[in-house]
């Protein structure tokens, strides 16, 4: 008989490995239908019956029969290495993420810490893939990459930095409940230090994550295809495993440190504990009423993440990207000086503002951002324009349209 | 559990030992930076073991996120093959083998076979000192008195006797240490910078 | 034989020793500069387990051993870098990072 802190070790690790596989499996889906969307056309649309919702799961059984190519020139033992480490590195992570209240495999005191830490080792594969692969393209890759990460691993970590000094805790679980309640107790709106950090670590996670407009190691029109250029089959896919699991993970931290966790924000009160008290007596909680608080709150936290990696997506198909000298610019002479200024103006911040200043502050910033949340919202829902269903829009009409190209043809 | 623990040490102990041969025996550098990665992964692990989660997660983001990227960038910058490796003579070899194990014999001869620390208390639950931890360490890097307890440098802890509290903090070791690092960081870049020879022809 | 099932401090300590005398072995043996330098990590790191091992078996040097690790890590991380400018200027001047040609300085 094994003892039971194994076994819940294994369920939690089994269960995390299922969880990332099966975002990254939607993610991947959500990708490619959102780059169709943008770039005016559908995206995957016939595995599965209706839109495409079967394709990742096809790409994943055709990269699975894939020959493993390993390239003549390359170093097979850091070649055949890499793409595990990159793909340690996002998932070990997880370990350290709460999902609900009390929902996390390691409730550790130093979680972000952790996070971070374990995060910044995921570099190391990307390396060791650019180099082994003995292509000057992937080499090329490899070297943007370790820049790039070192670099901005600096001001992502000093962004951390700001909310870990509001809560006085590390403890990723802590700095949640502390936004419990309505949605002004977040801490984006809870001063203007905390707002501008949440677009500061945003910037840098998505460059940690190698994400466009960020992604020099893998800059399709210069570099064929950076660092995974020689890969294939299941090794490639499993830098995309690590991709996506680390894009939701820098996610995850964001709505702990900035979005207020697993707490809605649209209730007082935090849901699991108080379904218990109702669903119990005063004395005795009701394990049924936290079971079924938790199970929203997880709900909401996954949300909540989910949301934040379609804003990178987003991102991703709507700006170019930045030269690598840019790249470096941007951390070294842009996001480094604001992040350690936001570090320093939100330890003097309330110390230096009367208490009606701060809280009437926090009020106007949630209301503001609320409402322009919800208009943003609505200008989405009733933008003009020519349903898909309709057909073509008029300018491609007028394209099909005889004599249209007819100098081109003739 | 307690067997687990131990299972748990050596797995990790022995693969971490082996990886930091590794990195000795190994001609291709890259390949060496790999292995020691590994090893100060492994390191890692071992401080986590010992309940030292804050210095287990510095050993991370700083050794393994930084240094180490560091290193192999300096590979890649200073390479001329594509896979470099530096021949050393055989001589060499048995001389310097000779001399490690010498120095391991004497040194694990010396662990094992010291009395003072036979006795000592077993370590506490991980659980229970885990957060204690992190928070006394800032304490005492922030200078709060009475955060470290007194100990006499050479000895050690007499169990009759509690641990007691005195003014002891690592306030200014901590202030030295990141004007050091400054100081570092200008000196770096101004050794690593671009020169350019006057008159020089490649 | 069955290894003893309890863990002490001498298991850790030996360790270090391990990962001390690698560390020494390869600054010997190794050429290139960036392999020496390679070496100067893993002896900080086996003096960091002992400082660990021993900060969590002796209660009254519980800080100690943790405050001294990081110190010896942030150090160490200030070493590699100035270390490693150096060999850039070094490969600069000479074309090589090998150690062996760094004699102009011999008597």
């Amino acid at each position: 008989m094994p003892p039971l802190g194994l076994i819940i070790a294994v369920v939690s690790v089994v269960a995390l490995l299922t969880f990332v596989a099966a975002s990254a499996v939607f993610l991947i889906w959500v990708e490619r239908k959102v780059a169709g969307r943008i770039q005016d056309r559908l995206g995957p649309t016939r595995v599965g019956g209706k839109f495409g919702w079967l394709q990742t799961i096809a790409d994943g059984m055709k990269l699975l029969v894939k020959e493993d190519i390993i390239p003549g020139s390359a170093d097979q033992f850091l070649f055949r290495l890499g793409p595990y480490i990159a793909f340690c590195g996002a998932f070990v992570a997880f370990i350290a993420l709460p999902f609900g209240n009390g929902v996390v495999a390691l409730d550790m005191n130093i979680a972000i810490f952790f996070m971070l830490a374990v995060m910044s080792t995921e570099v190391f594969g990307i390396i060791m893939a650019g180099y082994g692969s003995g292509s000057k393209w992937s080499l090329f890759g490899g070297m943007r990459e370790a820049a790039q990460m070192v670099s901005y691993e600096v001001p992502m970590a000093i962004c951390v930095l700001v909310p870990v000094i509001v809560a006085g805790s590390m403890n990723l679980s802590e700095i949640a409940r502390a936004q419990t309640g309505w949605i002004y107790q977040w801490y984006l709106f809870r001063d203007p230090f905390t707002f501008c950090a949440f677009w500061t670590y945003f910037c840098c996670a998505t460059a940690s994550c190698k994400r466009a407009p960020f992604d020099l190691a893998e800059a399709e029109s210069e570099l064929v295809a950076g660092f995974h250029t020689e890969y294939s089959g299941l090794r490639w896919s499993f830098f995309f495993m690590g991709e996506y699991g680390a894009m939701f993970a820098v996610s995850g931290i964001a709505v702990h440190l900035f979005l207020g966790g697993w707490n809605l924000g649209l209730v007082p009160f935090e849901l699991s504990d108080q379904f218990a008290k109702w669903m119990g007596t005063a004395s005795e909680p009701s394990m049924v009423g936290f079971v079924i608080g938790n199970a929203i709150n997880v709900i909401v936290f996954i949300t909540k993440g989910m949301l934040l990696v379609f804003v990178m997506i987003w991102i991703r198909w709507t700006l170019p990207r930045l030269r690598i000298d840019q790249v470096m610019m941007t951390c070294l002479k842009y996001l480094l000086p604001i992040s350690c200024v936001l570090l320093l103006g939100v330890s003097f911040w309330h110390l230096a503002m009367p208490s009606f200043v701060l809280q009437g502050l926090r009020y106007v910033l949630a209301t503001v951002c609320v409402l322009w949340f919800l208009w943003t919202v609505r200008q989405v829902l009733t933008a003009k324009g020519t349903p898909l269903s309709q057909g073509m829009p008029a300018w491609w009409k007028e394209a099909e349209a005889p004599g249209y190209g007819s100098l081109t043809r003739t | 559990m307690m067997e687990f623990q131990a299972f748990l040490f050596y797995f990790v102990a022995i693969l971490t030992g082996l990886c930091a041969i590794a990195v000795v025996v190994t001609q291709n550098i890259v390949r060496s930076a790999a292995w020691l990665m590994f090893a100060l992964a492994g390191t890692s692990v071992i401080f986590f073991l010992l309940g030292a989660d804050f210095v287990a997660a510095t050993q991370l983001i700083v050794y393994v996120g930084g240094t180490l990227v560091l290193v192999v960038f300096g590979v890649m910058l200073t390479a001329q093959g594509p896979f470099i490796s530096m021949k050393t003579g055989a001589v060499e070899w048995a001389m310097s083998t000779l001399v490690g194990l010498l120095l391991v014999g004497v040194l694990i001869g010396t662990i094992v076979r010291d009395p003072t620390w036979k006795d000592l208390p077993k370590p506490k639950p991980t659980e229970a000192n885990q957060s204690f931890n992190s928070v006394a360490l800032g304490e005492s890097l922030l200078g709060v008195e009475e955060a470290t307890p007194e100990a006499r440098l050479t000895g050690t802890f007499d169990p009759r006797t509690a641990p007691r509290r005195t003014r002891m903090a690592y306030l200014l070791p901590f202030e030295i240490v990141s004007v050091h690092l400054l100081v570092v960081l200008i000196g770096a870049a101004y050794l690593a910078r671009a020169k350019r020879r006057r008159g020089a022809t490649p | 034989m069955n290894p003893p099932v309890e863990i002490g401090l001498t298991h850790y300590l030996s360790l270090g020793a391990v990962m001390f005398v690698c560390g020494a072995v390869c600054m010997a043996t190794k050429r290139n500069a960036i392999g020496i330098l390679m070496g100067v990590e893993l002896v900080l790191n086996g003096a960091n387990i002992n400082f660990v091992a021993f900060a969590a078996f002796n209660p009254a040097f519980d800080i100690e051993g943790q405050v001294f690790a990081l110190f010896v890590i942030v150090l160490a991380a200030a070493e590699a870098a100035v270390a490693l400018a150096i060999v850039l200027n070094f490969y600069n001047n000479h074309m090589t990072v090998d150690v062996d040609t760094a004699e102009e300085l011999k008597g």
